[in-house]
């Protein structure tokens, strides 16, 4: 079994900590999972006496919940921590918050932060293994795998798969990781939006493809990902209106039209409907963006029971 | 006091001799190649050298004002302990510089407390907000030597035309810190790869090449003097390089971590790698050496940051820009740049200690009778390792922690006085 890939207290930065035969494991790993969740008593006793606590310092019900949810169907005992940006800088550091959880017995953090990195102090503080949960625009491994996990489970492999992700590039930390994994697994992505969206040199960095063109940009794509545009963008100067992006970049029945057939439409949420996707193709046949939501607490549970050594 | 230095290998007019050093006093007495002469003390600098003093243009003591991240006895220490004999200290203070109270507050402490001597540079406008022009001909008949609102640019393209003609009226260098607002904005690294890869927001290159190239123009107008501190990019340097062409009294001077270190570093979200201008990719790097090469860069500066450690273990956004650079200038540059043989060691001398003296207009340091006593004598076969007992500077901001160069800095002489002398061999 020396083959077995050990996940034994290590962190969850990002994806390129992580071979394309361990991104596999975790996959299997959290199928497992996900038959739980649909099981009447979604429960297993594995992780008891263990303390996982998510730390967040920046807003995000939804990831939270489906951390916590993760860890209490693994039967861990769950704390949150939630403050502000603001509050932390006033007062406590993340470094003196980190001390005083530490000493109350965390055996896992999962963190969410606006600031690239945190998730590193976090881990250089504690000495625990930290699961990211998204660290400003840099990376947001869980979202990623739980998106791969949603391709695979349909599509069986992301080998030679066209995967086309659109929107607010140069903010989006699901992109970045995204592209990481999903390029292990051996998928060719296409990533498109608005030029002032783009960050510079993402051929070089991912591997990917990128267009500015939506119609150019779907051709032929088997998966085809939107992204949340968000108001402030606007306030940024980085586009002129919602109505003028929309008509650019909308994932809708006439521009999907471009994509294959039977293409995979997702979403990580939360959807802006009418901005960046139509409602006839966010809830339509060919989505599966709801099923995205349940495998993330599968994914989630996954990577938990595998960092704190949970028994089978 | 008369100090005599035996046997060292001396940097005299360009080149290195073996030669006698005589002190007396504050002055060089004799420079020979033998010397017999009656000497308080004697230095066997055999196996030795012996530079001018350094002089370093760019620094900030932090004092007044905040002192826990360094003060002029702490920073003037540290400097000693990199070989530098005189520095000039940026106006950036609370409250700041623009002023012949505060000015003469700092010519005070560092003359009765410091190791090195310490040259004042006035702000260029009140309270540096780039708004109306500092009293800068009274703060210069108190001392200064420069005006600059260093840390802050002036956005305003009219005020920084009026502070260069008014500068120029006493002959006063302005630095420029070159900084565009607008496009460097909530940047916290060079934008290129490696801010896409981390997801931090980007300061673009342009940020610091619009303003160059706004200031040589309006310097070119009025025929004033400019100096750019810390250039960092190829497109920067091809800006001075054609204005030195065509005649435009400009300088400019690069900071050791630019010429060393590139925005690769900041991939480990070390706080250390963070500091404005922010470090540039291999191409801009390489563009440096080759202008402090061919002296389109005409001098070194460490632009010295002392940033506390409470405030540098913060998340990377978070974090002040910033970095020491006093301790471990000559011996990273050695260590990287002329022990490989990529630029001599004259170079260095000629950028480290002659030229940043020239442009700030500070008395002649070459090595000969009759200038000041300001020698560092430097043991290029030793080794120097950074480490938190190494730092004399109150803060320890530096991405060379833990790092070992070749090159040992052994005396500090300032007017003839031992500032720094390495007592472990």
């Amino acid at each position: 079994m020396s083959d077995t890939p050990q996940f034994l207290g290590r962190n969850v930065f990002d994806l390129d900590d992580y071979s394309r035969a361990e991104i596999l494991y975790i996959l299997e790993a959290a199928k497992g999972m996900k038959e739980i969740n649909l099981r009447e008593y979604k429960k297993i006793p594995t992780l008891r006496g263990k303390t996982i606590c998510t730390l967040f310092v920046e807003n995000s019900t939804r990831t939270r919940m489906s951390f916590e949810l993760a860890a209490n169907r693994l039967s861990a005992d769950v704390v949150s921590f939630e403050a502000t940006v603001s509050s932390l800088q006033k007062g406590e550091s993340l470094q003196d918050t980190v001390y005083t959880l530490g000493a109350m017995g965390i055996d896992l953090y999962c963190i969410r932060h606006s600031s690239p990195g945190a998730p590193q102090l976090v881990h250089k503080y504690s000495g625990k293994p930290v699961i990211n949960g998204g660290d400003g625009r840099h990376a947001h491994p869980t979202q990623a795998l739980l998106d791969i996990f949603s391709i695979w489970e349909k599509l069986g492999s992301l080998d030679g798969l066209k995967i086309t992700i659109v929107g607010d590039i140069l903010n989006s930390r699901v992109v970045r990781s995204n592209l990481i994994g999903m390029r292990k697994l051996g998928a060719e992505v296409t990533v498109c939006g608005p030029r002032t969206l783009m960050p510079s040199g993402m051929e070089d960095v991912y591997g990917c493809k990128v267009e500015y063109n939506l119609p150019r940009a779907l051709k032929d794509a088997d998966v085809v990902m939107g992204l949340r545009m968000q108001m402030e963008r606007m306030t940024e100067g980085l586009f002129p209106s919602l109505e003028e992006y929309s008509k650019h970049y909308v994932l809708s029945k006439d521009t999907i039209k471009y994509a294959k057939k039977d293409a995979l439409i997702m979403h990580p949420g939360p959807m802006n409907r009418g901005v960046e996707i139509l409602p006839e193709i966010a809830d339509g046949k060919q989505s599966i963006i709801v099923e995205q939501v349940a495998n993330g607490v599968a994914i989630r549970m996954a990577l938990m029971f595998l960092i704190l050594g949970g028994k089978a | 006091m008369k100090t005599l230095i035996k046997n060292g290998t001396v940097y005299l007019a360009g080149k290195f001799r073996k030669q006698d050093i005589f002190l007396d006093g504050t002055q060089i007495r004799n420079v020979s190649s033998k010397l017999e002469v009656k000497a308080d003390r004697v230095i066997d600098a055999t196996g030795l050298h012996v530079f001018p003093g350094f002089v370093d243009i760019h620094a900030h003591l932090r004092d007044p004002g905040h002192t826990y991240k360094e003060d002029i006895v702490s920073g003037t220490k540290a400097a000693a302990h990199g070989g530098i004999t005189s520095v000039c200290a940026m106006p950036n203070t609370d409250p700041v510089v623009d002023n012949i109270a505060s000015v003469d507050y700092v010519q005070r402490r560092a003359k009765d407390l410091g190791s090195c001597k310490v040259y004042v540079i006035g702000a260029m406008t009140k309270k540096s907000e780039g708004l109306e022009i500092s009293e800068m001909a009274t703060m210069k008949s108190d001392g200064i030597v420069a005006v600059s609102d260093d840390g802050q640019c002036v956005q305003d393209a009219k005020i920084m035309l009026n502070c260069i003609r008014y500068a120029q009226n006493f002959d006063l260098p302005v630095i420029v810190h070159a900084e565009d607002y607008s496009l460097s904005g909530k940047g916290q690294i060079h934008s290129g790869k490696v801010s896409t890869q981390l997801g931090l927001p980007g300061i673009n290159a342009l940020a610091e090449e619009v303003i160059i190239m706004r200031d040589i123009m309006l310097a070119e107008s009025t025929g004033a003097r400019l100096h750019i501190a810390h250039i960092s990019t190829a497109k920067s340097i091809e800006l001075v390089r054609a204005a030195k062409k065509r005649g435009v009294h400009v300088t400019c001077e690069v900071t050791p971590h630019h010429l060393l270190l590139t925005d690769e570093a900041c991939l480990s979200f070390d706080t250390n790698t963070k500091m404005k201008p922010p470090l540039r990719p291999e191409k801009d790097r390489q563009a440096c050496v080759q202008a402090l090469i061919d002296g389109t860069i005409d001098c070194i500066a460490t632009d010295h940051a002392p940033h506390a450690d409470f405030e540098k273990i913060k998340e990377f956004d978070h974090a002040p820009f910033g970095i020491i650079g006093f301790e471990t200038a000559f011996v990273a540059l050695y260590h990287h740049l002329v022990k490989p043989g990529i630029v001599s060691l004259e170079r260095i001398v000629e950028a480290y200690s002659l030229a940043p003296a020239s442009i700030m207009d500070l008395p002649n340091n070459e090595i000969k009778k009759g200038n000041p006593a300001d020698l560092t004598i430097v043991d290029l076969n030793g080794e120097t390792t950074i480490d938190e007992d190494f730092i004399f500077s109150k803060s320890k901001n530096t991405p060379w922690m833990g790092h070992t160069f070749s090159g040992r800095i052994k005396y500090t002489i300032v007017d003839g006085r031992t500032t720094f002398a390495d007592i472990q061999s």
